[in-house]
């Protein structure tokens, strides 16, 4: 689709083994984990230097060739759908740790650099970095700041937002701009790193990220709340709240995804419950002792049937797979899974657990749903078979309805999945069509040619 | 002329299979090839995207799916991961069956299967030729790992250090075997499988020493054949059939309680892959494939979880001996524990753990004969592991394994042995 001497061009930036043409290469890189069609794009280039990734966006701009950045794919709104005119530029080969500061407690890293992995590495340093999507095995650091990832310890320590001091990027033009710092404070200029946060690679290419660290904490100490009516269980989120204990993780399980995991698992899960939360206080030993038991018996007074708290790393790891079965459990029932984000005000859960499951019942479809409670943040999932186009439409009215109930109720659109292309057509409904205006005229104005990862957020 | 539209419809065979893959990137985390080559292409879910496409005629390059698809070490570790629980395993290998066999295979691996792994006679007559006349072309590398390498330059061998051929073959030292249960009650089948037969015959020995020290009876047929591994791999289902009817017709006439292989790949295949290929076979031989598969156990786990071998309290000896677990022995079976027992059980070793034991050493059949740069990044990672653990020997339930460290060790001059865990076990037997 390319000259002859474009390629060439590519190729002399990159080297020959790092631009992928053949249909077999591109075709594998058309889709990413959201439930959308692919779009196979004109090629894909893999940059292993920070030079090579500025020359290979100037390069695409000079020539006015779509440019989508990504790292391993994992998003679920379609952030990393190519357009099939352009590149996929692929971050994977720039995943240097650069440096991990235990004193001033940062890290700087390439965009390429698995979470996980660094997760690991900061762990070693003694060090912690907490936010932890699920996909984290895999994830990029640079699509957990493109996306502002979220995970299961938000309520407490935050999403990748919180931890972002500074992003260095390549403008469209293949200039490097830097923005942010290495101190804790830091006021100077337009705060262009936190404009770079959630951009889904709109408005540049990230070259370096600079990631707040925080020590670990000392203990921590899991329970399981067993409830027969799911609205004790979100007003047990709420009283838990109230009572000014923020645990590191909170979560809920619906009636349907504890049905499912404990078929999956046999782990011995309470398959009557209409709901489980599941939730872990962390931090000086002391105070994690005296808010676990506060945290039992406000589950009991908040009519739990039954409080479990692990006595130990056994127990606390048997508790925390069953929350990392629910979306395996789920994902074997039926061949395709839809895994949205609507997220709501935590006092809005039962309304919205509600809704979910009347949408679901209307459209015939069968849904588990599980999530953050804490932060409001639910994961209504979809069992239904993408080859079956009928069924396929009513999953697909299913989701507009719930994201219609969820800004109802003072949601949002997404609490960790970003908005991509498949809820760019929700974003004024949620904002304004000033709003909309504004980003366009950001957009506009940074990108003029409309390099940068199109369509995605506001749209082509 | 490929007919694009004839390759889809069997293709389309597996899209129940392949619908359940939900593109999630997890296979990312495990997949020993995705991490040395970094390209989605190499990794399950860029496969499965690929077949996908090609069973909807959504992409036209059949061959360039072709070489993507045969990329692939077969390790497992993606369908031991997989949130969805896709069957990878079973859909590639049927993929390769329905692509290789439309787009035709190599002509070296047609002479390989239908000329040679199907006639035994005529293969072990090959290899006994060829055992005369390696020297002509191969010296000896290190004499600690018993390993070779070429004399001249070879395409088909490069820089590797190989396990030379056997001067006596185990078939040839043990031609057959028949004895009753001993003490212990039980009696057994042996499948040498070829690498043990035709390069490590110590370890068929050994195999046959522990049985006897232990009064398990054993029946050893003369006409075994390959277990059809590299054929059912390569997409050559005619081959495999054969192999497994050769296999079925010499196991029929023994009674045993259990087939024993101290091979981890012939274990999985003849366990999981015989058993979900044999619907074109005759009642008769699909009874016995089934007898068979139901049948057979790892020799490790035979000893350990059959006959009752128990690890030492304490070593009494300093050889430090670390432990690789095969891909087919722990992902495909979830035979892990057992192989550490036997290593434990003979109290002049100390056995120690060493990093990421369970990642894939490379090695992968004819992955390594097709893709071997990649190949040996993935077992350089092994052998550094292995170095870590500053064991002195290293030991493996599978020969292909067994190759494979060899190879990476020895190009090194490293001084590690490379042994099964029989062999370690054997030797505390008097």
């Amino acid at each position: 689709m390319f000259s002859n001497a474009l390629i060439k061009e590519f190729k002399a930036i990159v080297g020959k083994q790092n631009v992928l043409q053949k249909e077999a290469d591109r075709q594998a890189y058309a889709y990413d984990a959201a439930v959308l069609d692919p779009v196979v794009p004109a090629m894909a280039v893999c940059p292993t230097t920070s030079e090579e990734l500025g020359k290979v966006v100037r390069l695409c701009n000079e020539n006015g060739i779509p440019l989508t950045p990504r790292g391993s794919g994992t998003n679920l709104s379609g952030g990393t759908i190519p357009e099939k005119k352009g590149i996929v530029l692929l971050t994977n080969a720039l995943n240097k740790i650069i440096e991990i500061n235990a004193q001033d407690l940062y890290a700087v890293i390439q965009p390429g650099v698995v979470t996980a992995q660094f997760a690991a590495e900061v762990a070693r340093h003694g060090l912690f970095y907490p936010p932890d999507p699920g996909s984290m095995a895999v994830s990029t650091l640079g699509g957990n700041v493109a996306e502002n990832a979220g995970g299961l310890r938000g309520l407490k320590y935050g999403v990748t937002k919180d931890y972002v001091m500074g992003v260095d990027f390549f403008d469209v033009t293949g200039e490097l701009v830097k923005s942010g710092s290495r101190t804790v404070k830091c006021v100077t200029g337009l705060n262009l790193s936190a404009l770079q946060v959630a951009s889904e690679g709109i408005l540049g290419v990230f070259n370096e990220i600079v990631l707040k660290l925080v020590p670990p904490p000392a203990a921590n100490k899991a329970m399981m709340a067993v409830f027969d009516d799911i609205d004790k269980a979100s007003e047990t989120v709420a009283a838990i709240i109230a009572a000014h204990i923020v645990p590191c993780t909170l979560e809920i399980l619906d009636n349907s995804t504890i049905k499912y995991v404990e078929d999956y698992t046999r782990a011995g899960m309470p398959v009557t419950a209409q709901a489980i939360l599941l939730i872990e206080v962390d931090g000086h030993p002391a105070q994690v002792a005296e808010e676990a038991e506060k945290v039992v018996s406000i589950c009991k007074t908040a009519g739990a049937v039954d409080v479990q708290a692990a006595r130990d790393e056994a127990e606390r790891n048997k508790l925390w797979e069953a929350r990392r079965a629910a979306l395996p459990a789920l994902a074997r029932a039926r061949p395709t899974t839809v895994l949205e984000d609507a997220t709501v005000p935590r006092s809005q859960i039962p309304a919205m657990i509600r809704a979910i499951n009347e949408i679901a019942k209307k459209h015939r479809l069968e849904v588990g749903t599980f999530g953050h409670a804490g932060d409001g943040n639910l994961h209504p999932t979809i069992l239904c078979d993408k080859r079956d186009t009928r069924e396929f439409e009513r999953v697909e009215q299913a989701v507009d309805e719930i994201f219609d109930v969820a800004l109802s109720l003072k949601g949002t659109l997404s609490g960790e999945h970003g908005i991509g292309l498949a809820k760019a057509k929700w974003l004024e409904k949620e904002t304004s069509a000033a709003t909309i205006a504004y980003a366009r005229a950001l957009k506009t104005a940074v990108d003029p040619k409309g390099i940068l990862n199109p369509g995605k957020i506001i749209g082509g | 002329m490929i007919d694009l539209h004839k390759l889809a419809a069997m293709l389309q065979e597996l899209d129940d299979q392949m619908v359940t893959c939900m593109k999630c990137g997890m296979c990312q985390a495990v997949c020993p090839v995705f991490r040395e080559t970094l390209r989605e292409a190499d990794v399950t879910r860029g496969k499965i995207a690929l077949l996908e496409n090609l069973a909807h005629e959504m992409v036209a390059d059949a061959h360039g799916v072709q070489e993507k698809l045969n990329k692939c070490l077969l390790c497992g570790s993606c369908q031991a991961n997989c949130p969805s629980g896709v069957t990878v395993i079973d859909i590639f290998i049927k993929a390769r069956i329905i692509v290789n066999s439309y787009l035709g295979l190599p002509a070296a691996k047609k002479v390989i299967f239908k000329g040679m792994l199907t006639r035994p006679r005529l293969f072990n007559a090959l290899v006994a030729m060829g055992e005369k006349f390696q020297g002509l072309f191969s010296r000896p590398a290190d004499e600690l790992l018993g390993s070779s390498c070429s004399k001249v330059m070879s395409p088909l061998i490069g820089d590797r250090h190989f396990l030379p051929l056997a001067e006596k073959p185990l078939r040839m030292r043990v031609p057959e075997l028949n004895t009753p249960a001993g003490r212990s009650g039980l009696k057994v089948a042996f499948f040498p499988g070829c690498v043990i037969d035709k390069m490590l015959p110590r370890i068929g020995e050994a195999v046959l020493k522990v049985l006897d020290y232990h009064g398990v009876g054993v029946y050893l047929p003369p006409a075994q054949a390959c277990c059809g591994i590299p054929a059912v791999s390569s997409g050559d289902s005619e081959s495999f059939e054969k192999l497994v009817r050769l296999n079925a017709r010499a196991f029929a006439r023994g009674e045993f309680d259990y087939l024993v292989t101290a091979c981890a790949t012939c274990t999985a295949t003849i366990k999981e892959i015989w058993p979900k290929f044999m619907d074109a076979y005759p009642p008769g031989v699909q009874t016995m494939v089934r007898k068979l598969a139901d049948k057979t156990m790892d020799i490790n786990q035979f000893l350990v979880d059959r006959v009752g071998v128990r690890s030492q309290p304490a070593p009494t000896g300093g050889r430090r001996v670390t432990y690789h677990d095969p891909c087919h022995l722990k992902k495909s079976l979830g035979v892990s524990a057992q192989p550490r027992t036997l290593l434990q059980a003979n109290p002049a070793f100390n056995f120690v753990e060493m990093n990421e034991a369970d990642q894939c050493c490379g090695n992968g059949g004819t992955f390594n004969l097709q893709h071997y740069a990649v190949s040996k990044k993935i077992g350089d990672r092994k052998r550094g592991n292995i170095l870590a653990s500053k064991a002195e020997v290293v030991a493996t339930g599978c020969p292909a394994c067994m190759m494979q460290m060899t190879d990476m060790l020895s190009q090194h001059g490293d001084r590690v042995q490379v042994c099964h865990p029989v062999e370690i076990y054997a030797q505390a037997l008097k």
